[in-house]
């Protein structure tokens, strides 16, 4: 049987506040345990909390940028469970009135669009942390990240792949760190997914039974949980059984999924509306306001790379996987006045340096005009393009221009017609049996002929040009 | 309406409130004259009344995003039942 | 002395007649005598209260005090203070010494007002005859067969038996006016708001509110002002100009249009009770009152409401109380689900558990819209029979509690009949109103009768003005109990 598979997932996005959702304790990570937990972290008998101002205007970014509704009246809720990593005994949250409602995300899967619809992004604080090392047979539970404020992005079972689902949460991952509203440190659990799981028989209209994979940091952990567990399900049903709804947790270890064992009697969590919160509304004129301070987004500014630079649409995706990475490829592009082949250095060379000493493009050793300086001297023929590796190479190490490192190593492309024609004298004179093979129709011979004059020239003469004078010589 | 005894325990789970088997008998009638009380409601038609969640009809109070809270822990765990390098103990929590 | 206002009080301390050390040592030494049978004190802390003293003794000498400065208080157990058992009347919170204070608490304290102790109070404020606390029951100073009223009663009955010339408490459901009434002082629930509820140990928020109790309305006028203001950390906190409480105290009643609610003299009604208000009523007449009958339809239906909306409220305002970071955790448990669910049996009271269980129930899965969202749709009744009642009256009176005083016992084991009893003052709360009550006599056996007085939304100083009248015209708030 072919089976289909249906994928919806939930992203629990913390904002880069300075101070907690609720109180006016420090969000920074790694504080030594319970230094940051708050009275109101601390659920004191009564303690109250007031709502951080700026988790709203996260949450109004983000849902312009979802192209979402903002419901200008919001409602805090409880949901209710006992659990020692929330001291309140609820989270405060929102269930029947979130803040955003109704948007969608583009995402390019090879070269392929699809919308995925996002359901609802809502705010509410997130638990503390509990620790089972160490402490004979107990937990310790640690309370700094309690409070720490979310926003719970959930999507619509819209994806029908793994590569689908890949694509959806990083583009969501792209979207919070362009906005500027989450740091983007997956290690520190700043942007965490879970994950719904179901197959079905392939035209079956209803959706199959789903299982939820909880609380994956990684988008390699995501890929690895959401293959194993596909495979689990089609398995479990090929051999007649039945999925059964359930929670289930990735162990990167064994690269398998297995079941909760904790986690609530039968999930009533009785939400009501918080009586210690009043509604949140927010006017249209606080809407325009953050629209107007909105960055340009990268779906926008895909097709403007597009247009401009005349780059692929699959190079400007890459071009917009963050902010920095955009800015800093449009400046090489507008400076060099070479959209394509700054798009070609960029995703390329750039990209793979980066990615092989594990940095971010803000750490590039060479800067949007030294680069736009190398790119200049490809398209004026002053370098070959393996010259200009070389010239990337010692401009890597080094804070010279790319015009400094020419002169200094003597770099320049040779395209002097005279000497040229002079070294593809020397070259015919040398290989006669070349010219000979050319003569005769062998097309290759050619290459042969042209090597020659360019070990001759050290590499620097200009390989178009020897190819014309050559054919021009030998006809 | 009338509450069963599983009702009362399901409740007392969901509340975590250990009960004995006595205390749910007697719990149980409790509840069900309190539900007897509380059943009066449904007579009455409430069709297209909005429901009243507060007192005053204003909203939310934000505050900026400024921190005002320093490390109390000393003082605050000085109370704990149980703690260790500052941390809460507490039975092993299993996932 | 010992019966002074605090107005008297406040004037001696500032004519240095007496100082505040005196003056607190004063009433500790009669607390210390007396406490051992009213039972209205938690906590005493003699060197604490009178290094307080001290302290306010200073400022004046320095010439720093304000009008209040010195003046001892007692608390309910309720408000969060820095350094002082906080209880809540909950073996819970037993040992629980709060490391911070309540807005009220510091607002007290900025007033130099010299805390007295910790007054007794049913659990986490539930309950209206104060059987519910973990120490023991109050008794009423009029008689100590009876019940003081809850649950602010410990604070009502100190102030009747002068162990205290001024507390605070909280209002829920009646927890101020029904213990002022059935202890003969005066105390008031301000409009829901005023008051701020941070470091207030919640029982239900959207109806839980801090006021005064006092021997006068012109005491509790000035108390009000020390309790009442905008605090940025409570999001109910309501964001208005500072009111001077007292401003209207002497205002004549000539054209003042007295709401008489119908639906409040019906049955249930005790005679003695009906006699009491009916005597006031007669009273403010003379004064220059207008009375106009009106009506409160859903009246009844606020019993029911407020016993679906407070207890789910209650039930997760009290899930916090598990065992992990403060308060009581069982000795011995098995696993982790085992130490929350012994913590919780042993450290609740029985009361407490019943509301829980009630509210966990109203929310829960598939009972949600039939119980807890019909109870808000109700309280929106309730809420607009007052919004047309204040069309065609300044204030509303009536009765606090159906009778006086019941004994001690005697209703303590059927909460449905507690419940009823709370018919007058819940649908107040429910409507976010304020309400006080002002004594106005005595029923057949002797114990006090108050009676209601309800405002307008904001409305303190107005109903203020009209106790202060009435009892410019009386003395009930004058009598004191033998003891």
């Amino acid at each position: 049987m072919k089976w289909e598979v249906v994928i919806g997932i939930e992203v629990h996005v913390q904002l880069n506040t300075a101070s907690k959702i609720f109180s006016g304790a420090s969000t920074a990570f790694g504080a030594a345990p319970n230094t940051q937990a708050s009275a109101v972290e601390l659920a004191f008998p009564g303690v109250l909390p007031v709502l951080n101002r700026a988790v709203v205007d996260k949450a109004i970014r983000l849902g312009l940028a979802l192209d979402a509704t903002i419901n200008q009246k919001n409602v805090f809720a409880r949901k209710n469970y006992f659990y020692p990593d929330l001291p309140k005994g609820y989270q405060i949250s929102q269930m029947e009135l979130p803040i955003v409602e109704h948007g969608k995300l583009k995402i390019l899967v090879g070269e392929e669009e699809k919308v995925i619809g996002v359901t609802r992004a809502h705010m509410e604080e997130d638990a503390g942390k509990s620790l089972h090392e160490d402490f004979q047979g107990l937990s310790g539970i640690d309370l700094n990240r309690a409070g720490t404020p979310l926003l719970e992005v959930v999507s619509e079972p819209d994806m029908r792949s793994v590569d689908e689902a890949l694509a959806y949460v990083k583009a969501l991952y792209t979207l919070v760190t362009w906005l500027g509203i989450c740091d983007g440190n997956m290690q520190e659990g700043s942007f965490r997914m879970d994950v719904n799981v179901s197959v079905r028989p392939e035209g079956q209209k209803e959706f199959g039974t789903r299982r939820e994979i909880k609380n994956l940091n990684s988008f390699r952990f995501l890929e690895q949980a959401a293959k194993y567990e596909i495979q689990w399900q089609i398995d479990t049903l090929e051999d007649g059984g039945k999925v059964q709804q359930a929670t289930v947790l990735f162990d990167p270890d064994s690269g398998e999924t297995r079941m909760m064992r904790s986690k609530e009697d039968a999930h009533d969590y009785r939400y009501f509306p918080d009586p210690d919160l009043l509604p949140v509304c927010i006017d249209s004129a606080q809407i325009e306001a953050i629209r107007a301070e909105m960055p340009e987004l990268p779906g926008a500014m895909q097709a403007r790379f597009v247009a401009e630079f005349g780059v692929s649409g699959y190079d400007a995706g890459l071009l917009t996987g963050s902010r920095a990475l955009a800015a800093y490829f449009e400046t090489v592009a507008k400076v060099s006045g070479q959209g394509k082949l700054a798009a070609n250095w960029v995703n390329g060379e750039i990209a793979a340096r980066l990615n092989r000493d594990g940095k971010e493009i803000g750490d590039c050793p060479i800067d949007a005009a030294r680069l736009s300086g190398l790119i200049a001297r490809i398209a004026d023929g002053t370098l070959s393009s393996k010259l200009a590796k070389q010239v990337f190479e010692a401009m890597w190490d080094s804070e010279l221009s790319a015009d400094a490192i020419i002169e200094r190593d003597g770099l320049k492309q040779v395209s002097d017609v005279g000497a040229i024609e002079k070294m593809v004298d020397e070259a015919i004179a040398a290989n006669p049996k070349a010219v000979e093979e050319f003569r005769a129709g062998k097309e290759k011979a050619l290459n042969a002929l042209a090597g020659q004059v360019m070990k001759a020239s050290k590499g620097k003469a200009n390989p178009a040009q020897v190819q014309e004078i050559l054919k021009h010589k030998l006809a | 309406m009338s509450l069963t005894h599983q009702d009362v325990a399901r409740i007392a789970k969901l509340a975590r409130i250990a009960v004995t088997d006595e205390e749910i008998v007697a719990v149980g009638a409790q509840l069900n004259n309190i539900f007897g009380l509380i059943e009066q409601m449904q007579a009455v038609d409430t069709d297209g009344i909005e429901p009243m969640a507060h007192p005053q009809d204003v909203s939310l109070r934000l505050r900026d995003d400024v921190v005002t809270e320093s490390d109390r822990r000393a003082a605050f765990q000085a109370i704990a039942p149980q703690v260790e390098n500052g941390l809460f103990l507490v039975p092993k929590v299993i996932e | 002395m010992i019966n002074a206002t605090l107005k008297a009080l406040s004037q001696q301390l500032a004519a240095k007649a007496v100082s505040s050390e005196e003056l607190a040592g004063l009433y500790l030494d009669r607390i210390a005598a007396l406490n051992p049978t009213l039972n209205a004190f938690i906590s005493v802390d003699r060197d604490k209260t009178l290094a307080e003293a001290r302290a306010a003794d200073a400022l004046r000498a320095a010439g720093q005090a304000g009008p209040l400065t010195g003046v001892p208080i007692a608390h309910k157990d309720i408000f969060c203070q820095q350094g002082w058992k906080t209880s809540c009347g909950s073996k819970m919170l037993d040992n629980f010494v709060s490391p911070y204070d309540a807005h009220v608490i510091e607002q007290c304290r900025a007033a130099g007002l010299v805390t007295l102790g910790r007054t007794n109070m049913d659990e986490f404020a539930m309950g209206s005859s104060n059987e519910n606390s973990f120490y023991g029951p109050v008794k009423n100073p009029w008689d100590l067969a009876a019940i003081p009223g809850g649950s602010s009663g410990g604070s009502a009955a100190a102030v009747a038996a002068r162990l205290a010339p001024i507390a605070t408490g909280t209002d829920t459901g009646g927890s101020i006016r029904q213990p002022a009434s059935h202890c003969g002082v005066t105390g008031i629930k301000p409009t829901y708001g005023v008051v701020s509820r941070y470091g207030m140990v919640a029982y239900a928020s959207s109806l839980d509110q801090g006021g005064p109790l006092a021997q006068t309305a012109e005491d509790c006028a000035l108390l009000l002002n020390v309790m009442a203001g905008f605090d940025q950390r409570d999001s109910t906190s309501l964001e208005r100009a500072k009111e001077d409480y007292s401003r209207d105290l002497n205002a004549p009643l000539s054209g003042l249009k007295i709401g008489l609610p119908r639906e409040y003299f019906a049955e249930g009604l005790s005679a003695d009770v009906a006699g009491v208000v009916d005597g006031a009523i007669a009273e403010l007449k003379k004064l220059g009152a207008e009375v106009v009958e009106i009506s409160l339809p859903n009246t009844q239906l606020s019993i029911p409401a407020y016993y679906v909306i407070a207890p789910a409220e209650a039930s997760t305002n009290l899930s916090r109380y598990d065992g992990v970071r403060y308060g009581h955790r069982a000795a011995e448990y098995k696993d982790l689900v085992d130490m929350y669910e012994k913590t919780r049996a042993e450290g609740f009271g029985a009361e407490v558990k019943r509301r829980i269980m009630v509210g966990t129930y109203v929310l829960s899965h598939g009972y949600y819209d039939a119980y807890y969202l019909k109870a808000q749709k109700i309280r929106r009744l309730i809420a607009n029979d007052f919004k047309a009642a204040f069309e065609q009256c300044d204030v509303i009176l009536g009765p606090v509690a159906p009778t006086a005083a019941f004994n001690i016992g005697e209703k303590s084991d059927d909460p449905v009949q507690m419940y009823l009893s709370d018919i007058y003052t819940l649908s107040v709360n429910l409507a976010g109103l304020p309400g006080m009550s002002v004594p106005a006599g005595f029923a057949a056996n002797g114990r006090p009768v108050g009676l209601q007085i309800i405002g307008n939304y904001f409305g303190e100083a107005k109903m203020l003005n009209v106790a202060h009248q009435f009892q410019q015209a009386t003395d009930w708030h004058q009598k004191a109990p033998a003891l």
